[in-house]
């Protein structure tokens, strides 16, 4: 290999590696806005959140469908109970320890939510054990 | 990690909507939607910022309390009025949640109180006028189905034009909230949307409450699906998707059932409790045959098939045990026996199912309109229960008809007919059946309970 050959090949090199810096300071750059945009809770988090939404919807749309209709009813009670997942949203409101409106909408939210819960899945329950086979 | 608690629970949820398509897998998959919720109960107060539960015990205790009372005490034929109590718990919650939300933005990370994000505080009014006009509404669709107020619908001059002027002020309201955050704007948007839910649902009929509650069903999913959004959180927001479209497909599949578009229900005015006297005039002229329990005994005796048409009318007579009877013995005389069961038979999705169950029917003998329509030419006879507007062939015949379109079980394509009723006067619709008047047609008049319990004696 001569001089020259190598001259040129460090050329090359050199010039790969001033583009590799260029690229990753882009991306770099990239990442921070991004960082940046999340941290702020803006359009990219709700993007993520209505994603899920309208992904939700379909499988909402297409297991619901392969309900049997006999069993519309208790369907519309377990949906009942699983909307009372709401209750999430009340507990974080009761749960701080100095007592104000909030933390007493909290409470009567809990309450509220919890009737749905225990009383949707019980009755849920109470109907399923009813569907039996001819013996 | 809290968000993948928060992904199981998700999954566990769509895992006990996917069991209901069998009644095999159905109870595992209401202890899939169990579990799931007390992985989301436990994941939200793992959370940093819960660090009082005295008052959350509380809470849980006396709602659990009563909730698992009234739900093993409950009768199956009041269900409706359960679900749409139920319905309104949820929309009154999601209230609370998005006033709760308001008054601390700081324990959601969405702002300070007085300046939340303006995307946060839009969800939060989203949730709050759903959860406000579920609340309402279910309110009035509970009293209607309870008899606590009349099923009438109750209808007025300027009606829809007030409903709209409601609704146009909620929206303005919820601008005026998002560029000015007072409490005094948030309560307002509560109360108008309160009203709005009330004055939607007054002028629908209670025969039409199955699509009223499938609806409200619908709006309690989207209600936790905008304090979802508002929390950020997407347990809440998949499960509300998912309720929201279970109830939405409930209402489409009603509104067929009836071939009824969503508008026209929600316009209401359509049916009372007591249907209409209008058509009472046109069947003077025409006579019924009437018999005696001896007769259907004797008829249904000697029968290779039968098949029965239940409608709301048995649950309301609580014969759905004696009628389970009558098909005991006609099965032990070697009857075939099969239930067909109309899509808006009963007072909610699925109703009748579930008090056929209740009756230990096996669910193998019940069989929905498409998968039995075919059979009532085959059978010797068709007995009717309770069940009318279901059968009428106007439906079919007449397109000026308030059921022209609607799909209807064939009774008439049965040997003999037997229908037990009341009297001649027609259904919720308020038309004639000509199916009383036919050749093959007998009606055996009194109460449907007592009636069938006369057909058990007679077949002894």
């Amino acid at each position: 290999m001569d001089a020259e050959t190598l001259r040129d090949m460090a050329a090359e090199l050199a010039t790969q590696a001033a583009a590799l810096f260029e690229n990753t300071e882009k991306l770099a750059n990239a990442l921070t806005k991004l960082v940046e945009v999340q941290s702020q809770g803006g359009g990219d988090q709700f993007l993520g959140l209505f994603t899920i939404f309208v992904l939700a919807c379909f499988v909402g749309f297409y297991v619901v469908w392969s309900v049997t209709p006999a069993l519309h009813s208790p369907l519309m009670a377990v949906t009942n109970a699983i909307s009372s997942v709401i209750i999430v949203g009340a507990l974080l409101a009761a749960g701080p320890s100095e007592f104000d409106f909030s933390k007493l909408m909290g409470f009567i939210a809990v309450t509220l939510a919890s009737v749905n819960i225990f009383g949707g899945f019980i009755v849920t329950q109470r109907m399923l054990a009813m569907f039996k086979k001819k013996s | 990690m809290t968000g993948f608690a928060y992904l199981i629970a998700s999954v566990l949820f769509i895992m006990a909507l996917r069991g209901l398509s069998s009644p095999e897998s159905a109870r595992q998959g209401n202890m899939f939607g169990i579990t799931g919720m007390v992985i989301a109960i436990l994941t939200a107060l793992s959370d940093p910022s819960v660090v009082s539960f005295s008052m959350i015990l509380v809470g849980m205790l006396i709602g659990g309390f009563i909730g698992t009372v009234v739900a093993l005490r409950i009768q199956m034929t009041a269900l409706p009025q359960l679900v749409a109590a139920f319905h309104s718990l949820v929309g009154l919650a999601a209230v609370f949640v998005a006033g709760a939300a308001f008054y601390n933005p700081e324990a959601y990370n969405i702002g300070t109180p007085g300046d939340i994000y303006t995307g946060s505080i839009i969800e939060m009014s989203l949730g709050l006028i759903i959860g406000a006009i579920t609340f309402s509404g279910s309110v009035i669709a509970f009293a209607k189905l309870q008899g606590m107020m009349s099923g009438n619908p109750i209808t007025f001059r300027l009606q829809h034009p007030l409903n709209g002027l409601i609704a146009g002020l909620i929206v303005l309201t919820m601008l005026m909230l998002i560029s000015g955050q007072t409490p005094g704007t948030f309560w307002t948007l509560a109360g108008l949307s309160f009203l709005l839910g009330f004055l939607l649902i007054i002028p629908i009929g209670g025969a039409d409450m199955p699509v009223v509650v499938s609806m409200l069903n619908s709006y309690s999913g989207w209600a936790a699906c905008g304090i979802g959004f508002t929390l950020s959180n997407p347990a809440l927001i998949i499960t509300g998707a998912l309720v929201g479209s279970s109830g939405a497909i409930l209402s489409y599949i009603m509104c067929k059932g009836m071939n009824r578009s969503i508008i026209n229900v929600l316009l209401g005015g359509f049916g009372g409790d007591t249907g209409g006297a209008s058509a009472a005039a046109s069947t003077g002229n025409k006579t019924a045959k009437s018999g005696a329990a001896a007769d259907a005994a004797f008829l249904m005796k000697n029968a290779n098939k039968v098949i029965i048409i239940p409608g709301y009318g048995m649950a309301v007579a609580q014969a759905q045990h004696a009628l389970r009877e009558m098909a005991d013995v006609l099965k032990a005389e070697g009857v075939g026996i099969a239930y067909a069961i109309h899509p808006v038979a009963g007072r909610m999705p699925g109703h009748m199912n579930v008090l056929l169950a209740e009756a230990n029917v096996p669910y193998d003998e019940v069989f929905e309109l498409d998968e039995i329509n075919h059979e009532f030419s085959s059978a010797d006879v068709a007995f009717v229960i309770g069940a009318n507007d279901t059968t009428n062939p106007v439906a079919k015949t007449d397109p000026s008809s308030p059921i022209a379109g609607m799909p209807i079980l064939e009774a008439g394509k049965a040997g003999t007919v037997l229908f037990v009723k009341r009297s001649l006067s027609p259904g919720y619709a308020g038309v004639d059946n000509p199916l009383f008047y036919a050749d093959n047609a007998m009606m055996l008049f009194g109460d449907a309970k007592k009636m069938t319990e006369e057909i058990v004696q007679a077949l002894a």
